[in-house]
């Protein structure tokens, strides 16, 4: 089968071509990352499928980042280039296209972002780019999939013209030579979008735009997540379920193992959805009514910051603290995304270039940074206490997050590189892809969480049943009863946080605790160890030796915080 | 000897332009630079720089560029 290759510099629509090209949903971003692990479809030419990869975006084929390494390694093993080029940025971008032409493999171009060259006042004389490159040039605009068609049409008709190769030097000289044979440049003024571009990236406007940001998304996120469950998810299951599951209770006769591993408990004469811990009660109201919610509100308002270009611009205004803790600026992506699921937080930090760097934020994201399905049942049993227990847990994480940062950047051995990004210009996240990726990543949540949600409220059950809690409780009380002040029976639910951190805070529902220990239940659950998915992927991506050096700093970190909350609180 | 009005990146003004013209770093750096078209010859705005040693944002060739405060003292530039 024939294999096309989508190659071109990062923010450059790439990904968009490929769905277009494609209609597979793939994530599409503004920052690259994304593509790093590349995605793969395939495509109607004429009568033939073909394969289309999307190669990770490269500025050059000499490789300066695991990316490029990958992209080149990729094109060794395609048959035809579709090299998308940013048509507002022709200059950088060709760089690339020579050093392809340069190859024994034909090439197309796709010029993308053609409808942007109009206003920006950009002139680019089309035939004579094709006839100095000697490959098809066809105009895109991958967001409004204008151009696609005649692409597609085009891509037959690559071509190789086989140009000598030049050295570094030379092709940009030959850069410099097509640019001012093709491209006319007229003066215009800055436009309001460009004069807030550039308040973004500056230390007093970008400060106080980077708090507003961040201050209205989290309030998004609670309206939106609060709102569901209030309006919508907490009805259902209260006036339509629960009837339902109280007949089942009474047909199964209110009580025994098997009622309670489907049912759960019945308290005072009813189920509870949150303390009754039964398959068809706490096991669907847990993950649907309490963390479902939040998961949607979290990853739609991540999904626009991400398409709008905002998050450069917060890599910028966060490197300076970053530097402190060891990392750049750009670590602030994979933190953000350790707030919606530790895992593919823990992927993301791929993105950055030394394994120093790379330890030091997985072993602070899954430290202190709770995930979404976590943060909704602190906001679910914590937050019923008072908001200013959750504004504890909260600050305690953050304090934790800076001061352990501040250690490792000490004891960590090795060097940081230092931050070198594109920022992308502001743009209005296509809603399209927006609820795609809302559609990908909820959709992801429900197959990866609930069957692990529900296999943990069967083995929690028959363990509880065979009396193998009690035995761990007892072995345990003297550091959860006497370090933590928490109840010797909380330590089930530190364990259950192995498999999933919700349904372990769940779990501290019924123990009928002070708000203080809540509080230092849901910080030491937060930071003890993580879920097993994310303990999976630390272990593939930190290898053995740094996940035991990884996972000590977490229990040490967990059971020290832990104290010292207990001792104040 | 830098004449008057060569000076680093890092220590340039926001809204101030200028052309490069030496890029006094290893092959890596020269390297990852050039491909995100700061080389020798081109001219750059400066847009702003973050306190405390932040990353500098540069705008070439339409395009906005943020550069760690390390590099950017590398990077020499001749204003206008």
């Amino acid at each position: 089968m024939t294999k096309i290759l989508l190659m071109g510099n990062p923010n450059v629509g790439k990904s968009v071509i490929f769905s277009r090209l494609t209609g597979v949903h793939v994530v599409v971003s503004n920052y690259p990352g994304t593509t790093v692990s590349y995605t793969r479809g395939y495509t109607k030419l004429g009568e033939e499928m073909a394969e289309v990869i999307d190669v990770p975006g490269t500025y050059t084929l000499e490789p300066t980042t695991e990316a490029e390494e990958i992209a080149l390694q990729m094109l060794k093993t395609g048959d035809i280039v579709v090299n998308v080029v940013n048509a507002t940025n022709l200059e950088r971008n060709l760089y690339l296209t020579l050093q392809l032409l340069e190859r024994d493999i034909p090439v197309v171009v796709a010029l993308n972002i053609w409808d942007d060259t109009k206003h920006l006042g950009i002139n680019i004389d089309l035939d004579k780019l094709r006839q100095l490159l000697g490959v098809p040039v066809i105009p895109t605009v991958a967001i409004t999939s204008e151009g696609i068609k005649e692409l597609v049409e085009n891509i037959p008709r690559a071509a190789s013209p086989h140009t000598p190769a030049r050295t570094r030097n030379q092709r940009w000289a030959a850069v410099g030579s097509i640019i001012d044979k093709v491209q006319l440049i007229t003066h215009r003024h800055h436009t309001w979008h460009e004069h807030l571009a550039d308040a973004s990236v500056k230390p007093l406007t970008g400060g106080i735009m980077a708090l507003a940001v961040l201050v209205s998304s989290f309030m998004v996120v609670r309206f939106i997540g609060e709102s569901l469950i209030s309006y919508v998810l907490d009805p259902l299951f209260t006036n339509l379920w629960a009837p339902v599951v109280m007949r089942l209770s009474d047909l199964m006769g209110g009580g025994g193992f098997l009622h309670d591993i489907v049912v759960g408990k019945v308290i005072s004469g009813e189920v509870n959805f949150v303390e009754s811990f039964g398959l068809l009660t706490s096991g669907l109201y847990v993950p649907f009514a309490m963390v479902l919610p939040y998961i949607v509100s979290f990853y739609l308002v991540l999904g626009i910051l991400e398409d709008t270009g905002y998050l450069p611009r917060l890599a910028v205004l966060m490197d300076t603290i970053m530097h402190r803790l060891g990392l750049h600026g750009y670590a602030i992506i994979p933190t953000l995304l350790g707030l919606g699921c530790n895992v593919p937080a823990v992927l993301a930090t791929r993105i950055l270039e030394s394994k120093r760097e790379r330890f030091i934020a997985a072993t602070l994201i899954s430290i202190a940074v709770p995930c979404a399905a976590l943060q909704a049942m602190i906001f679910g049993l914590v937050g019923a206490q008072g908001g200013q227990y959750v504004a504890i847990v909260y600050g305690t994480l953050f304090v934790v997050w800076i001061i352990l940062g501040i250690i490792l950047n000490r004891l960590v051995r090795g060097f940081s590189p230092e931050l070198l990004i594109e920022i992308p210009p502001y743009r209005l996240p296509p809603w399209r892809t927006v609820l795609q990726k809302l559609w990908m990543r909820t959709y992801g949540f429900l197959v990866e969480a609930i069957p692990i949600i529900l296999g943990a409220v069967v083995v929690i059950n028959i363990l509880y049943f065979f009396g193998v809690f009690d035995a761990i409780a007892n072995f345990t009380a003297p550091v959860v009863t006497g370090l933590l002040g928490l109840p010797k029976e909380a330590v089930t639910a530190i364990a259950i946080g192995f498999l999933r951190k919700d349904v372990a805070l769940g779990m501290l529902a019924p123990l009928s605790l002070s708000a203080g220990q809540l509080v230092v239940g849901s910080v030491v659950l937060a930071m003890f160890f993580p879920c097993i998915a994310t303990f999976v992927v630390l272990l593939r991506e930190l290898g053995v030796v740094n996940m035991l050096k990884a996972a000590g700093i977490m229990i040490a970190t967990a059971l020290i915080v832990g104290g010292i909350l207990n001792l104040i609180l | 000897m830098l004449d008057r009005k060569q000076i680093t990146l890092a220590r340039m003004h926001g809204g101030q332009s200028g052309t490069v013209i030496q890029i006094r770093g290893g092959h890596g750096m020269v390297n990852r630079l050039n491909a995100l078209g700061i080389m020798p010859g081109k001219r750059i705005t400066k847009i702003s720089s973050m306190l405390m040693r932040g990353p500098v944002t540069i705008e070439v060739d339409r395009v906005q560029v943020a550069i760690g405060f390390g590099m950017a003292n590398h990077v020499i530039v001749k204003l206008d």
